[in-house]
């Protein structure tokens, strides 16, 4: 008797019971939905980008590689992309030089202001971008930073701070202080136990501070247009562009390519993430 | 191997001062328990101790040098932290190596180190093991061998088994113990758990509210406490109020009264009572109680007597003794300890109610 009121399983109310069919329906229809929402775009750009005739009784367009080819042929767009590529990686390391640092102040520090100081990052992102853009540029006017590399990449770092600022800030906040007394104990001093004890702890938050940061300046479009016209030119302000004077596959292959580093850092931040020592860093 | 002495350490943080003049002497070789609730400045001594905090004043001396200007790295103590604190991003090894490295020792000498104290703490074979591959015992074993790889002259231990489960506990601190004595490291121990201090302990400092109320060896500080605070913090004690008798009349407490050899107290002072739950026995001269509750501990009971005057009291009996609740009875007091102020009076021999004022010099006075 026991023995089988043990396998029945924890006792549920009968309606529990009779409903289930219709729970799993309603959980399919949910996940259906959203999974509609997410990659129903992704997947209409898809075949915009690989379309080639498209005509009217077919449901699908014939596949074609010429919109790529165009695309990649023209040279305006690669210097684009060659642009993008240099720019991005340089705002996103000229920022982590100055951020990380900062970070752990404001993670280890007690100073007056600090909470304030820690907010006023948040400051860039609490006004019209486009404000920001212009008053910037009459800045760099005076300082003969217009259209140039530098600009640029100023422009873009002003993207990346709230993100290397803040969870990096976090992340240090979540290492135990013992874990460098500990290192301190054993005879390292300040600098050796920051270099080998906290920062490799905390690299997993640091590399996934530098991809939002990375894909943040990678994105930018404003400021850079309004900066870098017109001979720093990036993929996205190249968009404007492309959307505006050409046919709309044209726009898809180059949202495809715009996509590729976000995916590309998809997959390697579920690589770290997934690291057991995150893990134990954060929960012991 | 070194002796420690704190001299008058104090540590404020802003006006409240979390350590107030602590004078400690720790011997060579000792094994030193700092006992105390928590927030009462234990931790902050050990942190001062090894160097993670500076003391506002006062000196802190191992083998009878100042250490106050040195950063922790450069301090001859090895500290064991609370909460599992192993570098997640290295092996049991490399956490054992870091700090040979810096001493800039062959890796042959590293290596045959790293085998000899895991097999010291117990743990052979778990060198090229992850901390978190490893239970919470043993994450603190690695702990204790990563610090005492580096042969320091203090050990410091800050309630490092606190987060394990009660029977991992007992057997880790007597493996601190025999590992203490195997090596003869002089070592300081926090704990807020008295009973683990007074397991391990050579002697014990109790602390309370910044002060250290008393250093004496386990057996001193249960059988004689010199405040109230310890007569109450370590081991089971039963306080209940008592007022002074006109001079040399003793002290009414309950139902009984109490000589209180030595003791010039005026009449009416307020004094404090303190039997230990043993010293409590069944006479039949002794004070009416009522049984309230009676517990079975395993290898004795605990009864708990409402007693007119004194409140509710714990007596300790063998199993075998006769207790129902409701039960009247007589109780009497074999030994006691009366407090007022900053005075100690110790009561000793079996008191009875009729007897108790002509049973002058049963006792032996313990000035504090």
């Amino acid at each position: 008797m026991t023995a089988v009121q043990a396998a029945a399983g924890p006792s549920a109310p009968p309606w529990f019971w009779a409903i289930a069919g219709m729970r799993r329906a309603l959980a399919l229809g949910a996940f259906l939905a959203l999974a509609a929402f997410i990659l129903g775009p992704l997947l209409t750009l898809l075949v915009w980008a690989f379309a080639g005739a498209w005509l009217f009784p077919n449901l699908l367009p014939e596949f074609s590689l010429t919109w790529w080819s165009y695309v990649l042929g023209n040279a305006d767009v690669v210097k684009a992309i060659r642009m993008s590529l240099l720019t991005a990686p340089v705002a996103t390391a000229a920022s982590a030089v100055i951020c990380i640092p900062a970070a752990y102040a404001f993670a280890r520090l007690e100073f007056p202001g600090r909470r304030l100081l820690l907010l006023s990052f948040l400051s860039a992102n609490a006004f019209p971008k486009i404000g920001l853009y212009v008053s910037i540029a009459t800045l760099f006017y005076r300082l003969d930073l217009m259209d140039t590399f530098a600009g640029v990449v100023l422009v873009q770092m002003i993207n990346t701070l709230l993100f290397l600022i803040w969870i990096p800030t976090g992340t240090f906040r979540g290492i135990n202080r013992t874990l460098e007394e500990a290192a301190r104990d054993a005879g390292a001093g300040p600098l050796r136990t920051f270099f080998q004890i906290t920062l490799p702890i905390a690299l997993p938050g640091l590399i996934v501070a530098a991809m939002f940061a990375f894909l943040a300046a990678f994105d930018e479009a404003q400021g850079t247009l309004i900066v870098g016209t017109p001979n720093h030119i990036t993929m996205p302000v190249m968009m404007y562009t492309l959307v505006l004077s050409y046919p709309q596959p044209v726009g898809a292959v180059f949202s495809v390519l715009l996509s590729l580093p976000s995916l590309a850092f998809l997959l390697l931040a579920q690589r770290y993430l997934r690291a057991g020592y995150l893990a134990a860093g954060y929960s012991l | 191997m070194a002796g420690l002495s704190l001299v008058r350490v104090v540590k404020r943080f802003g006006t409240h001062a979390a350590v107030h003049e602590v004078s400690l002497e720790v011997r060579d070789g000792e094994l030193m328990c700092l006992l105390g609730p928590s927030g009462c400045g234990k931790t902050t001594t050990l942190r001062m101790i090894g160097g993670f905090l500076a003391p506002d004043a006062g000196d802190i001396r191992i083998d009878d040098r100042s250490v106050l200007a040195l950063p922790p790295e450069r301090r001859p103590t090895a500290m064991v932290f609370q909460r599992f604190n192993l570098w997640p991003h290295m092996t049991v090894a490399a956490n054992i190596a870091f700090g040979l490295k810096l001493r800039r020792l062959s890796p042959d000498a590293i290596d045959r180190k790293i085998r000899d104290v895991l097999a010291l703490v117990g743990l052979p074979g778990s060198a090229g093991k992850s901390p978190h591959q490893l239970s919470g015992g043993e994450q603190q074993r690695v702990a204790v061998a990563r610090a005492l790889v580096l042969e320091p002259q203090i050990l410091l231990l800050d309630e490092p088994f606190s987060n394990l489960d009660a029977r991992l506990r007992v057997h880790m601190r007597e493996e601190v113990k025999q590992l203490q004595r195997k090596i003869g490291i002089t070592t300081v121990f926090v704990t807020h758990d008295q009973e683990e201090a007074l397991t391990i302990a050579d002697r014990i400092a109790v602390m309370n509210g910044g002060v250290l109320q008393q250093v004496d060896t386990p057996a001193a500080l249960y059988g004689r406490p010199r405040t109230l605070f310890v007569a109450d913090f370590i081991g089971t004690m039963n306080l209940f109020p008592a007022s002074a008798l006109p001079a040399g009349e003793g002290i009414a407490a309950g139902p009984w009264r109490l000589s209180v050899p030595g003791a010039r107290w005026p009449e009416g002072a307020e004094v404090t009572v303190a039997v230990r739950p043993e010293d409590l026995i069944v006479t039949p001269d002794g004070g009416a109680a009522t049984v309230r509750r009676v517990v079975n501990l395993g290898h004795y009971l605990q009864v708990l007597l409402e007693c007119p005057g004194a409140g509710l009291l714990r007596m300790f009996t063998e199993k075998s003794a006769p207790f129902t609740e409701g039960q009247a009875l007589r109780l009497g007091i074999v030994r006691a300890l009366a407090f007022h102020d900053a005075e100690v009076v110790e009561i000793g021999g079996p008191m009875r109610p009729s007897l108790a004022a002509r049973d002058r010099g049963a006792g032996r006075p313990d000035a504090p």
